[in-house]
């Protein structure tokens, strides 16, 4: 680790003034940020802690309905408090990584780091979600645009996921057996007007929707809909861990399997 | 009723109560006075030559006392192989120099040329980014096979890629080949044995310490054997005498193998303090132990097994590859050859073995002994192959293998492989494993599985290997530079208690628990009553440290030994006492008795008197009670075993799940039961480790793509099933006076094949013509292997 200054704002105001500075690094949780920062791989000048920040904090609803969580809420947080309203939301936050990490790692920091194989990103695409910064609302579809980029502008921050409550859902992940990401994550979604199915760790571009698979879910909310189906090995990752063609086929076996759960 | 002390009781590790309380005292947690710290600057190219280094800015950077290149290591020794290998044709093995920096050139990822002493650890890392290095890269050498047909060389001054090639039994090479060719059946498998980082827990560091005023050194380091390691710095690598330089080992948190060996970041650390004339520690980081520590196995392998019409074995022949990385490592040249091919003949009664070993350099971090080293191989490429047999001959694979097995009336057995098996009875542990693991209802949890749409699989195997390592004199024929001995010292203290200090060095395995067993049994006292000391060679007596799972066989039979003459001795002291011949003294409970009468002498009074020698008759009896043994094996020790295990595979997906895993094991007498269980466990864990999740990756140019717990995977609770456990049918070693075998590796040796086994039959159960996977059977690898 190279040396830094670090500052603890306590408001989204000071956090926003602080991130001006040149070579200025929003930290959250801090999950990827730090071993990164220990492995000498970045050298910001300044981390912007966003932990303190109360207004950040915490699981509410809005009068849509919609779940409201702040930028700044833990992995954990969200495990429990979004348990009784959004039971497959607060599933996945109880398996991403490890105790620690779920009592660290937040869900602005997951979603604006938007690691390809991170959950976070299949259940905010999935939700249709709503990513609030400080300066304007980014809807999901707008948001992801590839692996580690979003429509995030520098000194920007997550303030809070709005995400709409669908009927039913279900988060399936296939994980890679060393770091226990998603090798393949089907995130499956079923709202009034139709389905999202969002699928994170297979493509290199990132977090996707698989709208083969929407339709035909749309119009017959079961698995056998699924029959024929499969997505393109092209452009699947391929790594130690499993060949693209592997992961185009663990998309459909975990998208059937979350529909069959749900 | 089990019993609550001494031999055979379960004694609680005393040892936990600071491991589990965070009081452990690691080579890390000592802090000296004025210390600094070295950073290494490593290679990233696995090949290249090293046209010239720029140390001037680093050594002008903020806090740096000192930084080290090779040159400065240029004209001292190198770090030796501790075993010579003999090629087929006679010729000795290649052997090139390893320097503690590299010199010259770089030969793997990780391969340190230089190295920054700074006041801290920051600033020597700060520095090191600060060396300008000028590295050629040369086309790496990875893959075995690349390499024996190379024209360049890992080390150009041997001009061949080949360390050795090594057959065995030799002489028996004309006659397998013979029974091969002329069989009613051959069963013929290719595999690899994956290469392993060894993973222990707590990384490899060293302080290096130096008194001008007495021109001593002292290391401490995290090491598996302290005398050895003072032996090779002080022999080969810097000339330290022996008397002059102290090494300890204190609490070592694993090795599985990697710590036995000396490494150059310790002759680095004496060397700094010297110069520095202050303490200097080094402690590597994860990705520093990725890249250099010993890996394990890295074996490819073909074998072949000749059978008559009934089955019976006619002969094992095997062709590998055996990987040494870019430099030989103390026990690598040993590892693949006498302690793999000694071992091919298995529990069977087969009358002919031939083994063929290449070893070979590459560009990858040096291989060595690994938690089994060599037997895990070598039953691997056995119990694949009778396995594959078995199908391929419509067999049971379990009657196939009990109609091969050496019966319990042919011990001593000499295995056509070379080595003298003492006792054993392989179709008792199989009865045992059978009945405890319900292999009869197996069928009916199969048809379970496959409601639930799984494929359940059941694997078996049988394995023997060689431990209590070892005999000197029969290792001295086959190559060895060191003697495999181990020493004791018992001392009473004058009120009564009692210091036994070690050769063996405990990095887990409960030593401080056991020994104390075993001498409170003999003395009739209580063993809290008596501690051990080990691992600083300035307390102990010279031993040869822990490995091959030679503790208790080794250095627990000196220990009895020793304990032994101090009965002897005490003896004498209570026959004094009590004005008695001394052959009339009989020693029971902790109390020395005259024979038929009611006169005794506690074994408490018998101390204190040996220190308070008020009218000893001098010219017959010494004052003090202390006693030295060093005990040397007559032959190694054969634990064998019986595993079988139940797989479920996800045909979706190819995950394998191990359900149910059961090993039965003749580990001789036992000491303490729930140490072995203990031991069988974390054996387990690591072999189903190997066979399903660990994969050491490097890519063609010598990256280590496995180089992080992101991409390296480590079996985990949820991986892992709940083990059955047994050892009630030992049948004691007959050349050890303890009877017992060692139970360190086995769960690593005899896990792996039945978990493979298991897989293949579960593939073949959903009528897939799989008939092999290497390992790790990785999802991926068990789903590609079904797509065929």
């Amino acid at each position: 680790m190279y040396a830094f200054e670090i500052e603890r704002p306590a408001t989204i105001a000071d956090a926003v003034a602080a991130l001006q500075g040149d070579d200025a690094q929003a930290l959250g949780g801090g999950q990827t940020l730090i071993p990164t920062l220990k492995a000498r791989l970045a050298m910001p000048a300044k981390l912007v802690s966003l932990s303190g920040i109360g207004e950040m904090q915490g699981v509410c609803h809005s009068d849509d309905g919609a779940l409201c969580i702040g930028g700044a809420t833990t992995h954990a947080t969200v495990a429990t408090e979004a348990a009784a309203h959004y039971p497959a939301l607060a599933a996945l936050a109880a398996h991403i990584g490890d105790p620690a990490v779920r009592n660290r790692g937040t869900i602005g920091g997951s979603l604006a780091n938007n690691d390809p194989s991170a959950c976070y990103p299949a259940a905010a695409l999935g939700s249709g979600a709503v990513i609030i910064t400080n300066t304007r609302s980014i809807p999901a579809d707008d948001y992801f645009q590839g692996m580690f980029t979003t429509a995030l502008e520098d000194g920007e921050v997550i303030t809070e996921v709005r995400l709409p409550v669908p009927e039913t859902a279900n988060y399936q992940k296939f994980v890679q057996p060393a770091s226990r990401f998603a090798l393949v994550g089907v995130f499956v979604a079923k709202f009034p007007d139709g389905v999202r199915v969002a699928v994170t760790g297979a493509s290199e571009n990132g977090v996707f929707r698989w709208t083969e698979a929407e339709a035909a879910l749309s119009a017959d909310f079961s698995a056998g809909a699924l029959a024929g189906l499969g997505v393109s090995p092209d452009g699947m990752i391929a790594d130690l861990h499993g060949s693209s063609a592997y992961r185009a086929h663990l998309v459909a076996v975990m998208t059937k399997r979350a529909v069959n759960a749900c | 009723m089990p019993k609550d002390t001494g031999i055979g009781a379960s004694t609680k590790r005393r040892e936990d109560v600071r491991f589990l309380t965070g009081r452990g005292k690691y080579t890390d947690d000592i802090q000296t006075y004025g210390e600094c710290a070295a950073v290494f600057a490593r290679s990233t190219v696995a090949n290249g030559v090293i046209k010239s280094i720029d140390t001037s800015a680093a050594a002008a950077m903020p806090g740096v006392l000192a930084v080290f290149t090779g040159e400065d290591f240029a004209d001292v020794g190198g770090n030796p192989a501790g075993w010579l290998i003999n090629s087929r044709n006679g010729e000795p093995m290649k052997e090139p120099k390893r320097p503690v920096l590299a010199h010259g050139k770089v030969r793997h990822v990780g391969d340190a040329y230089a190295a920054v002493i700074a006041e801290t650890v920051q600033q020597a890392r700060d520095a090191v980014e600060a060396i300008t290095v000028d590295i050629e890269e040369l086309p790496a050498l990875i893959n075995m096979k690349d390499a024996l047909a190379a024209d360049h060389y890992v080390h150009d001054e041997i001009g061949t890629n080949q360390c050795f090639d090594w057959g065995w039994i030799e002489d028996n090479r004309a006659a397998t080949d013979e029974a091969i060719r002329n069989a009613h059946h051959v069963t013929t498998l290719e595999l690899v044995n994956n290469r392993l980082v060894p993973n222990a827990m707590e990384p490899r560091c060293s302080i290096g310490h130096y008194n001008p005023g007495t021109d001593e050194y002292m290391l401490h380091t995290t090491s598996q054997n302290p005398h050895l390691t003072r032996l090779l710095i002080s022999a080969f690598v810097m000339g330290i005498p022996e008397n002059k330089l102290t090494v300890i080992a204190p609490d070592v948190g694993g090795g599985f193998g990697s710590k036995i060996y000396h490494y150059g970041e310790e002759a680095l650390v004496l060397a700094a303090a010297k110069k520095l004339g202050r303490s200097v520690k080094w402690t590597a980081e994860r990705t520093e132990s990725f890249l250099t520590d010993a890996h394990g196995r890295d074996h490819v392998t073909k074998i072949e097994l000749a059978l008559d019409a009934d089955g019976k074995f006619l002969a094992f022949r095997t062709e590998t590859l055996a990987n040494v990385g870019a430099y030989l490592s103390n026990f690598s040249t040993a590892t693949p050859t006498f302690l793999h091919g000694t071992l091919m003949a298995g529990n069977y009664t087969v009358p002919l073995v031939y083994v063929n070993v290449k070893a070979v350099f590459t560009n990858t971090a040096p291989v060595d002994a690994y938690r089994g080293a060599g037997r895990p191989e070598a039953t691997y490429s056995i119990e694949r192959v009778i396995d594959k047999a078995a199908r391929e001959l419509g067999m049971d694979p379990i009657a196939l293998r009990r109609k091969n097995f050496v019966k319990p009336d042919q011990y001593p057995f000499t295995s056509a492989a070379g080595l003298e098996y003492d006792s054993g009875n392989y179709d008792a542990l199989m009865d045992q494993m059978e009945k405890i693991a319900d292999v009869a209802g197996f069928a009916e949890r199969r048809k379970a599985s496959e409601a639930k749409g799984l494929l359940r699989g059941f694997g078996v195997n049988a394995y023997i290997e060689a431990c209590g390592i070892a005999p000197s004199n029969l290792v001295g024929v086959l190559g060895s530079r060191v003697g495999l001995y181990d020493a004791a010292t018992v001392r009473v203290n004058a009120t009564g208690n009692l210091s036994v200090m070690v050769g063996a060095h405990s990095h887990g395995q409960g030593h401080e628990t056991v020994f104390p067993q075993v001498v409170a049994e003999m003395l009739g006292i209580d063993p809290q009553s008596i501690d051990i000391v080990h691992g600083d060679t300035s307390k102990i007596p010279f031993g040869m440290g822990t490995y091959g799972s030679r503790s208790l066989a080794v250095c627990g039979s000196a220990v009895v030994r020793a304990t032994e003459k101090i009965i002897a001795k005490a003896k004498k002291i209570a026959a004094h006492m009590l004005e008695a011949a001394d052959t009339d003294i009989e020693l029971k409970d902790g109390v020395f008795s005259v024979a038929g009468t009611d006169k005794s002498v506690s074994f408490g009074e018998v101390a204190l008197k040996a220190y308070i020698p008020h009218n000893f008759p001098l010219e017959d009896l010494e004052p003090g009670l202390e006693e030295t043994a060093f005990y040397d094996p007559a032959n190694f020790t054969y634990p064998s075993g019986a595993y079988c295990c139940e797989v479920e595979v996800d045909p979706e997906t190819g995950k394998v799940r191990v359900d149910r895993m059961t090993a039965v094991d003749d580990f001789g007498n036992v000491i303490n039961p729930m140490v072995v269980t203990g031991q069988v466990h974390g054996g387990l864990g690591q072999g189903i480790g190997q066979a399903l999740v660990e994969s050491t990756t490097y890519d063609e140019n010598g990256q280590l793509l496995s180089a992080s717990y992101m991409d390296y995977t480590m079996p985990r609770a949820d991986d892992l099933p709940f083990y059955t456990v047994d050892h009630s049918k030992g049948n004691p070693c007959t050349h050890n006076p303890l009877g017992v075998k060692g139970c360190g590796e086995a769960g690593a040796i005899g896990s792996p094949p039945t978990v493979v086994n298991a897989v293949i039959d579960a593939l073949q159960s959903g009528g897939m013509n799989v008939t092999h996977i290497d390992m790790p059977m990785t999802p991926h690898r068990v789903w590609s292997a079904m797509q065929g």
